[in-house]
């Protein structure tokens, strides 16, 4: 029963909750990855393109809120996806034209693109401090737990409660759903071959007639719907807050190299190694150990490796050992 | 009139000093052409001209008595010129087969016909195309790249290099391979550093200096001319 207990314990606190935030990462990191390969710079824009994207779909839950419109038990910022995903692309598309654009025709070299992307992000975050402000906000509505701990408790007897959220589900299955498809599209369509031959060996690509304006079309278009639905996920599992979705981008850059960057595939898993990286790191363990071992051995300190305020601590110390040991990131694999 | 044509082109990079100074190239469809010449001598640069990577300052290139000299190079390539370079000549994270499609991304039509074709013409790739082109050995990874280029159904077929970097087994397996598409009706002009070999399998051979024709004619006639023989071919 004990042991039993301690799974769960786990389970409610690390793993559920590294699954959700490892899915939002890897949005984030499959954004940058994606970007970085076919557009060649490091976006360090990435953290307030999430945000700028979530910041329609706050907007519109208070506004479909306001005229009734609801998603049942599921929150209303589902059905805002579509409207902010095209908001997003919209703006994508015009910081490109405006910006990037002059810099890829100069052929400018990559660092020159991630420090105008750097200008980019200051704009953005301008730009969200002026429509929706600072402050934090939350707009989950809807049914919020799938599975209540007293819940839970009632039906199995254990003395811990497990609790599932709803957009803890919701992240996961969306995070399945978005990646499954661009999967889909990157392998077996025409279009997504050609980005990836884009992105291999660009001189080529161009002399077997692909058309780079295209590419870099579709790469914004797949972006935006990345970056937004990664960036709604997590407002709605944590609080939409722009600051922090800036704060995010030191965990999904380290996501997205970790797994190799330019390589979806390896962004997707590298997200959750950070995810969950930070959350075993920073659990306090005590209530574990006092399930599992007797009782006179049970700590008498927290058992916690490093304080939660640490947690970006991790996910650079990663960055770090990585780039130190593989550079081309732990995943084997296709490159985009 | 030949089918294509590059007549008295002039061309430098940029605002740099010209490259090639009135040079013309000529290809019928069914023949090899092998530009020849020392370092430096401005052979990749004809090919770079006839394809509209570099603008002409003066002369034209003809395809077919249509002046192209305008047009940019993916407009070249729908007009069935097709060109492997020296170096990335091929998509080195796709698979075989992946490559051969993205040759064939400007055609419409169902191309399983062409990759069965260039299957035929090139076995190994059918052995292997679901693998990547990276972890193929350097043969392999010519034909693929001849394969791609194929892919289009050129009239012109534009090689850089070919055989640079592969041993001589390799070299004349690939020669072979290029005399059997010429046999399918294209042009194939080609620049090569192998040039006695070069020759000997092509119809007709240029050979360039500092950027002008020096001497053309018949393939065997060149292998033959004492002075070219001395100049270039070392012997």
């Amino acid at each position: 029963m004990d042991f039993l207990n301690a799974i769960i314990l786990l389970l409610n606190f690390t793993i559920l909750p590294a699954l959700t935030y490892g899915s939002q990462l890897a949005l984030g990191a499959m954004f940058v990855t994606l970007i970085y390969g076919v557009l060649r710079f490091a976006n360090f824009a990435t953290g307030d393109m999430m945000s700028f994207g979530t910041m329609f779909s706050v907007l519109l839950t208070y506004y479909f809120q306001s005229i009734g419109i609801n998603f049942g038990i599921l929150p209303t910022a589902l059905l805002t996806i579509p409207f902010a995903v095209f908001m997003m692309i919209f703006y994508m598309l015009t910081i490109d034209k405006f910006v990037f654009s002059y810099y890829r025709i100069k052929k400018s070299p990559p660092v020159q693109l991630a420090m105008v992307s750097v200008g980019v992000m200051f704009v953005t975050q301008a730009i969200i401090r002026i429509i929706i402000g600072p402050s934090d906000r939350r707009f989950l509505d809807g049914e919020k737990f799938i599975l209540k701990a007293t819940e839970f408790k009632e039906m199995t007897g254990l003395n811990e409660g497990l609790t599932i959220k709803s957009t803890q589900i919701i992240t996961v299955l969306v995070t399945i759903i978005v990646v499954s498809i661009m999967f889909w599209f990157l392998n077996k369509t025409k279009t997504g071959t050609s980005m990836r031959a884009y992105s291999d060996n660009e001189d080529l690509a161009l002399l077997s007639g692909i058309d780079p304006k295209k590419v870099v079309l579709i790469t914004w278009i797949i972006a935006g719907i990345l970056a937004t639905i990664g960036g709604i996920l997590y407002g709605l599992d944590k609080s939409y807050r722009p600051f922090v979705y800036f704060n995010n981008m030191l965990p999904i850059f380290a996501a997205a190299i970790v797994g190799g960057i330019g390589n979806p595939y390896g962004a997707f898993l590298g997200g959750y190694v950070i995810a969950f990286a930070e959350i075993f790191l920073t659990y306090a363990y005590k209530k574990f150990f006092s399930y599992i071992l007797p009782e006179s051995l049970e700590p008498s300190s927290l058992v916690q490796l490093l304080s939660t305020d640490y947690k970006f601590a991790i996910s650079f110390s990663i960055l770090v050992i990585v780039l130190l040991f593989r550079p081309s990131g732990i995943f084997e694999g296709k490159k985009i | 009139m030949t089918f294509f044509e590059g007549n008295n082109m002039t061309a430098g990079y940029n605002n740099g000093p010209d490259i090639i100074n009135s040079c013309t190239v000529k290809a019928d469809k069914g023949e090899i052409v092998a530009l020849l010449g020392p370092n430096g001598a401005g052979k990749s640069t004809v090919m770079k001209a006839l394809l509209g990577l570099l603008k002409l300052k003066k002369g034209n290139v003809l395809i077919n008595g249509e002046d192209i000299s305008n047009l940019k190079p993916q407009e070249r390539v729908k007009k069935g010129i097709s060109f492997v370079p020296q170096t990335r000549n091929v998509f080195a994270e796709l698979t075989v087969k992946e490559n051969l499609e993205v040759g064939a991304f400007l055609r419409t039509d169902n191309i399983q016909n062409v990759i069965d074709e260039i299957f035929e013409l090139f076995p190994v790739l059918s052995e292997k195309k679901n693998q990547i082109v990276g972890e193929l050995s350097g043969g392999q990874r010519q034909q693929v790249a001849l394969g791609r280029a194929l892919m289009i159904k050129p009239s012109v077929l534009m090689l850089d290099e070919p055989t640079a970097g592969v041993s001589p087994i390799v070299m004349d397996e690939l020669f072979e391979h290029i005399i059997k598409i010429k046999k399918t009706n294209v042009a194939v002009i080609m620049v090569e550093q192998n040039a006695k070999q070069a020759l000997t399998i092509s119809d007709r051979g240029y050979v360039l200096v500092t950027g002008q024709n020096k001497f053309e004619g018949l393939g065997k006639d060149l292998l033959k001319d004492p002075e070219v023989r001395r100049s270039f071919l070392g012997a």
